[in-house]
């Protein structure tokens, strides 16, 4: 009797400690891919678009099945990328990556001829003139695509880094260097 | 009077002693004054001067614009000698608007407004004297007081409650005010109370502050409106919610402001500043910083006027005694360090503190032990280290869930951290995250309306041109789209 | 004029910490369990001390070796002091004659099974040293069960310092002292246990049993410097002992001849040890007050079903591994109000003007 008892509780107690593991993990384990997670972890995060993905998460999918290259994300720069090889165990050439952040269209007063190319090719509408006029860039609207500046015949549509003022300044990740 | 206690809080080194013991120096009149157009929470202020005009003390420098701002004034008579970029106060080193000013040295007051008796004011008068004075929140948070004060018209307050509190370490302005200055306080508490028509004002003042509590009793006994509370010395009691517990025992609903609940909080700083303002009709010019932090020789409180480069605070306290590991501008719990000493003082700044490297008990990080201090003691209520570790790895939103937003960035869990956790850091920069997201998030659906609109638009354009084609059949321009 | 050049980059607030670190509250850890391990090797002399030092180094070499292997930072972990911990609360629990191959080997367990296969320090979700105490029960019962009835040092009875290297690594037969059941044992068989004499003996820990687990006194001592110090949350022992204790006199009055009373459960076997020591293990246990509290609830209840109707005569170890297991659940169930908000995380409404206060 005892011996059916004491069987009965450890089976009981195994029992039991089984189901929790099993709950704890399925309540924390990771539902994603764990490389998507370290990927998407490593990019900034802006969800800018300037990879052509829609955003972060995205690109990380498609870092990790090898269809983007990991200089991919022009915000990241050379950090970002670094990190993005190490977790895909891969090297890359940090030559020819630029390092620069989300950009945005500025007409260049002294080159602008009107010619009102630049509005055709803008997706946003961003650029506002007409022909013959001084084109210039709305800062809201322009998600620095370049789109613009290819098309431009004289050049004059430079592509700049948003200027980071006191406004729309933020606080770095800790130990990921800072903006 | 019953006191509530709010949920955790830590007790941090005080290190008040060696500026609490000194009376309030004045400093004398810097070569040169920066003088920031943004100081406050809120729009910039717009400059009225030029470079080259010579102004009064006193004297409108730049005007409030838009409804949450603060105008600033010339802290001392003298010639404005540029107006531009100047590093503001703020750890990023980014530069502001910045009015520069050369003193003369002969210290002429603009002509200001009659004094009158206060109270003879209607409460509106009062609110546009505060206004006009350019105060904001000495305590750090610099919100405009005059907003503030509005916020009574809006809702009835019963309770003002006047922050006494100065829990942070190593910060005694307020302290040496209210020792020093306890009737003006008193007056300038009287006049909020009658702005705001509260019922009842408390003043809240830590146990730690003897000599302040014994003062500010003095000169409050004659007024039967006014109750001084001595409250336990626990860091963050100064933080406007946890006061307002402490006080009533209510809790602010989230997202609701403090008014909504029938309670208004000012610092005493704040009351000595709207006193000035109401019955003397002057600006808002200068303040009381601490300048204090195991680096500093001679660590003191002094006034100083608005502008006046940390430098030239440091130098008045004989300098540094050793190389300090950081120099922060506000208390070490919450303060911000300090890009450079050229970063002046603005109307927030409570102290300039230069912490050695033995004081800040510095250690390099480790893994979580998940031992739950940091649990224990936030205010809040949340869950430092499952909010850190989702932030750590990119899940911004799942930390907002756990209520990221609520955080007050106190500090309270990255202080007793043994791991040595950068939890607030952490923080400020998921709050970062969120409020990019959200602005992203918003340019986002801002540049897929644009992108709906120019489809539209040249589709209209089609449409327009191929109604006309029958009569211009070598028309060009169609391949064009 | 001493100058300062600003740093470079941005330092968040705050700006000052307190004085806590991890290898700090390692350090006031081995402190408290020095009591303990001393009345340990005082009463059951020189290969008591060998197991205890035998069962740290498995655990520092297994975590170096892991470290290395894993290619993380050796030094500056093993500084942390965590194996040094996890390498003496094994031992503690040990019978103090072991063979020299029975502490190493729990010691690499508890380190590459309970640890570092879980990511190291605060990723593992049971209790490292209890892993390995369960595993070795399993796998050697005999040997773990081999208890030597105490004889102090330098007594007559007491082997000497060649004597006890001979007994750790000798394997050869155990000396006649061995094998003398635990105090717990009487708690299956029932029968007369509860005499005053018996209970200061095991408040001393004169008594046979695990190496360190025998003296309530000693560990009671460590326990209440934990407890002081802030290093353990007072919740979780007061939660554990006060369930195990109104447990055993619920059923002590229901049939005082089957069951013993409070005392005895409380003072014998491995409740004092596991309340203080092993259930407070941070990494397994809940963060919360609340959390912590139902957590030790748990375990003091769990220590009783085992040692009362389980197949084992102590069901510490089982105990808090299933708490262990629970504690996820456990945080993610109970989590404190925010403030200014309802249990839900809505807002708090606002107070329909102002009630009858
Ligand atoms: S370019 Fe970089 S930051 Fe922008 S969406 Fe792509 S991955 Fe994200
Ligand atoms: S960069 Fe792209 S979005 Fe910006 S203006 Fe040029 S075309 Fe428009
Ligand atoms: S900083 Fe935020 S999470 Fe940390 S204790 Fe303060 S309120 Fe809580
Ligand atoms: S205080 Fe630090 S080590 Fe402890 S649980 Fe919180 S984050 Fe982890």
């Amino acid at each position: 009797m005892t011996m059916i008892l004491s069987v009965a509780v450890v089976a009981a107690l195994g029992l039991g400690l089984g189901w929790l593991l099993g709950l704890a993990s399925q309540w924390l384990g990771a539902t994603t891919d764990p490389v998507v997670e370290r990927l998407t972890e490593a990019l900034p995060g802006s969800q800018c678009g300037q990879c052509g993905y829609p955003g972060c998460g995205q690109a990380a999918i498609a870092l990790s099945k090898g269809e983007a290259p990991v200089t991919l994300c022009p915000p990241g720069g050379r950090v970002v990328a670094e990190k993005l090889a190490e977790i895909l165990g891969t090297t890359f050439d940090p030559g020819n990556l630029p390092d620069r952040g989300p950009l945005l269209a500025r007409v260049r007063t002294d080159y602008c001829i009107g010619c009102s190319r630049c509005i055709k090719s803008c997706p946003t509408d961003a650029i506002l003139g007409a022909t013959k006029q001084l084109h210039v860039v709305l800062e809201e609207a322009c998600i620095g695509c370049g789109a613009c500046a290819e098309v431009c015949p004289t050049g004059g549509i430079d592509l700049e880094g948003i200027p980071v003022t006191l406004r729309n300044w933020r606080w770095h990740k800790p130990g990921v260097g800072h903006a | 009077m019953k006191i509530f206690r709010f949920r955790g809080g830590i007790h941090p080194e005080g290190n008040k002693d060696p500026t609490a013991c000194h009376p309030i120096a004045r400093l004398p009149l810097p070569k040169r004054l920066y003088i920031p157009l943004q100081q406050h929470i809120g729009e910039p202020a717009a400059p009225e001067v030029k470079v080259g005009d010579h102004v009064l003390k006193g004297q409108r420098l730049a005007r409030h614009q838009g409804s949450v701002s603060a105008p600033v004034h010339a802290p001392t008579s003298g010639t404005v000698i540029a107006i531009g970029d100047h590093m503001a106060p703020h750890p990023s080193g980014l530069p502001v608007q910045t009015i520069t000013l050369e003193p003369d040295g002969e210290e002429r007051w603009v002509e200001t407004e009659p004094a009158v008796d206060p109270f003879s004011l209607t409460r509106a008068e009062v609110a546009a004297r505060v206004r006009d004075a350019g105060i904001v929140g000495l305590g750090g948070a610099a919100f405009p007081a005059a907003v503030k004060l509005d916020a009574g018209n809006r809702h009835p307050i019963d309770t003002l409650i006047i922050n006494g509190g100065e829990c942070e370490p190593y910060l005694t302005c307020d302290d040496r005010l209210m020792r020093e200055g306890a009737g003006y306080v008193v007056e300038g508490v009287r006049l909020i109370a009658n702005g705001l028509g509260a019922k009842r004002t408390v003043i809240a003042i830590e146990d730690n502050k003897p000599e302040a509590l014994e003062a500010m009793r003095v000169a409050a006994a004659a007024h039967p409106g006014i109750s001084v509370l001595r409250v336990p010395s626990r860091y963050p009691m100064g933080s406007e919610k946890q006061l307002v517990t402490t006080v009533t025992g209510r809790e602010i609903p989230a997202g609701k402001l403090s008014a909504e609940i029938g309670v208004s909080v000012h610092n005493v700083g704040t009351a000595l500043a709207v006193c000035r303002a109401v019955r003397f009709g002057k600006p808002l010019v200068s303040r009381v910083v601490t300048v204090g932090g195991g680096a500093i020789r001679n660590p003191r409180n002094v006034v100083v006027p608005i502008g006046t480069p940390a430098a030239d605070l440091v130098e008045f306290c004989g300098g540094f005694t050793v190389t300090p590991t950081r120099v922060l501008m506000g208390g070490p719990m919450m303060g911000q360090v300090l890009p450079g000493l050229e970063a002046p003082v603005v109307k927030g700044t409570s102290g300039i503190i230069a912490l050695t490297a033995a004081e800040a008990h510095a250690a390099s990080e480790r893994a979580c032990l998940h031992c739950g201090r940091c649990v224990d003691v936030c205010p809040v209520g949340l869950v430092p280290l499952e909010l850190a570790a989702r932030v750590r790895a990119g899940r911004i939103d799942d930390a907002a869930e756990l209520g990221m937003g609520d955080c007050l960035s106190c500090g309270c869990c990255a202080y007793v951290c043994p791991a040595h956790l950068p939890l607030a850091h952490l923080f400020n920069y998921a709050k970062g995250e969120i409020a990019a997201r959200r602005e992203a998030q918003r340019k986002a659906e801002e540049t897929r309306k644009l992108a709906e609109a120019r489809r539209l638009r040249l589709a209209a354009e089609a449409a327009a041109k191929a109604a006309r084609r029958p009569a211009r059949t070598t028309e060009k321009a169609e391949t064009e789209s | 004029m001493t100058t300062w050049t600003p740093n470079r980059s941005p330092v968040a607030a705050p700006h000052v910490h307190g004085r806590a670190n991890v290898p700090q509250v390692m350090r006031t850890v081995l402190l408290a369990l020095l009591p303990a391990t001393a009345t340990g090797v005082w009463l059951f002399g020189w290969p008591a001390l060998n197991t205890v030092l035998l069962a740290i180094a498995g655990c520092v070499a297994a975590e170096a070796a892991a470290l290395a292997i894993g290619r993380r930072p050796v030094g500056h972990t093993l500084a942390d002091g965590s194996a040094v911990v996890t390498g003496l609360i094994l031992a503690l629990c040990l019978p103090p004659w072991a063979p020299w191959w029975l502490a190493l080997l729990g010691g690499v367990f508890a380190i590459v099974v309970g640890k570092q296969v879980f990511g190291g320090l605060g990723q593992n979700v049971l209790n490292p040293a209890m892993l390995a105490r369960v595993a070795l029960l399993v796998s050697f019962p005999l040997e773990m069960t081999a208890w030597v009835a105490p004889q102090p040092l330098f007594s007559a009875a007491s082997p000497g310092l060649v004597e006890g290297l001979a007994i750790t690594f000798g394997g050869g037969p155990l000396p006649d002292a061995v094998s003398s059941a635990t105090a717990l044992a009487p708690l299956k068989l029932g029968g007369d246990f509860a005499a005053g004499e018996a209970l200061l003996a095991l408040a001393l820990g004169t008594v046979p049993g695990s190496l360190g687990e025998t003296s309530a006194l000693a560990l009671l001592a460590g326990g209440a410097l934990l407890v002081a110090r802030r290093i353990v949350p007072w919740q979780i022992p007061a939660a554990l002992l006060g369930t195990l204790a109104v447990l055993a006199a619920l059923f002590n009055q229901i049939d005082p001849a089957h069951y013993p009373g409070p005392l005895l459960h409380l003072l014998g076997g491995s409740a004092m040890m596991c309340a203080f020591f092993i259930a407070t293990d941070p990494v397994g246990a809940p963060v919360t007050p609340l959390g912590r509290a139902i957590f030790g609830a748990g375990i003091g209840a769990l220590i009783y079903v085992i040692r009362t109707w389980g197949g084992y005569p102590e069901g510490v170890a089982f105990a808090v591994l299933l708490m262990n297991a629970a504690t996820p659940l456990i945080d993610r169930l109970v989590r404190p109000r925010r403030y200014g908000r309802l249990r839900t995380g809505a807002p708090l409404p606002l107070a329909p003007k102002e009630d009858g206060r």
